[in-house]
């Protein structure tokens, strides 16, 4: 299913730098593969949970390709929340691919429209983070930089639709006594961890967990918005005050 | 409007902004320097916040009523704990599930 790993010189018919980028990119996600799995059979189950059907979850993984969005939308299809804050809330979470748009941009500047669009689709944090990395060290020219950076993303979107369908599948088999909702906030809690790494993070989590806690009797989806927001507030003047303590 | 509408609704549109907001500076790279600094403080902020406040409902006021010593909440706390130790997805929720499953039993 996954592209070959192997550092292999290619046929000069196709591109010989740009193949080989292509696999490099491909061997250097397959070790964060195995993470991806249990985030996108949850992206599954997820839906099944909220009564959606396979067609939903894979809508979803194609059309949205993002793990914690897909998860935090379902969760509150599922609990009825309005339209409004369900869109809301999965597309401020996914607002961090600003961040990696901007970082990426510099090194794929070179390449068509339609190839950047490309690019843009498929862009994953674990994409986003294997690439940098490696441009940040490595010397490439601009396709090897596309292609090693498509060559990541293209074995995490096929597990990401792999594993969906798979979820959704198994969804529907699962006796219903098994608390699937809480794998849900259990993969939650297995991302936050590493978003976690300083005390504005630190912060912002706490802030956003307490008045999450508090704002459960609040009408259905309005407590998660002002969660985060304050969440962010908080950690965001820390983080603030920080840097002007230590101007870079 | 049925349940599976709105999900195709959210799909659609959290597609499309999503789309958007990766695409933004990829496709303005010429045009546009960076994210200036205090806007990045606070998109770093957003993973942690939002993880955070979907999380801790689920744990401690499942079904909406307090229960922090209940199975969800001791469950989550050992999970949190595989987490920390193991950094592994999969470890912490199947943990997770199991410990849920065995305190539902034994503190009801």
């Amino acid at each position: 299913m996954l592209a070959p790993v192997d550092d292999a010189p290619a046929s000069p018919a196709a591109g010989p730098d740009a193949l080989r980028a292509f696999r490099l990119g491909a061997g250097s996600i397959v070790p964060i593969l195995l993470g991806v799995v249990p985030f996108g059979l949850i992206a599954g189950l997820a839906a099944t949970r909220a009564g959606l059907g396979l067609a939903e979850a894979s809508g979803f993984s194609v059309v949205v390709f993002a793990g914690a969005a897909q998860l935090a939308a379902l969760d509150l299809l599922g609990s009825g929340a309005p339209l409004a804050v369900v869109v809301a809330t999965a597309l401020v979470i996914n607002l961090r691919f600003a961040m990696y748009s901007a970082s990426l941009a510099p090194h794929l500047a070179g390449a068509s429209l339609p190839r950047r669009l490309v690019a843009a689709y498929v862009m994953t944090d674990q994409s986003y983070a294997v690439s940098i990395v490696r441009f940040a060290r490595d010397e490439m020219d601009g396709p090897a930089r596309l292609a090693f950076y498509l060559g990541t993303a293209t074995p995490m979107w096929l597990t990401w639709q792999v594993c969906t369908v798979v979820g959704a599948v198994a969804g529907g088999v699962v006796p219903p006594g098994l608390p699937l909702g809480f794998a849900v906030a259990l993969a939650f809690l297995s991302l936050l961890l590493p978003a976690v790494t300083d005390r504005p993070t630190l912060a912002a989590a706490a802030t956003a967990a307490v008045v999450a806690v508090l704002a459960v009797g609040l009408p259905a989806g309005t407590g998660l918005p002002l969660a985060m927001t304050s969440g962010v507030a908080v950690g965001w003047l820390l983080a603030t005050r920080r840097r002007r303590r230590v101007p870079a | 409007m049925s349940p599976r509408e709105v999900a195709w609704w959210a799909i659609v549109a959290i597609g499309a902004g999503t789309f958007a907001v990766r695409a933004s500076f990829l496709v303005l790279a010429e045009k546009v320097a960076a994210v200036p600094p205090a806007a990045q403080d606070a998109l770093r902020m957003v993973p942690a916040a939002a993880l955070a406040a979907l999380v801790a409902p689920a744990v401690l006021r499942p079904d909406g009523d307090w229960d922090p010593l209940g199975p969800r909440a001791l469950a989550g706390l050992v999970a949190l704990g595989v987490a920390w130790r193991t950094r592994s997805p999969a470890a912490t929720i199947v943990v997770g599930l199991v410990a849920v499953v065995v305190l539902d039993l034994v503190l009801t």
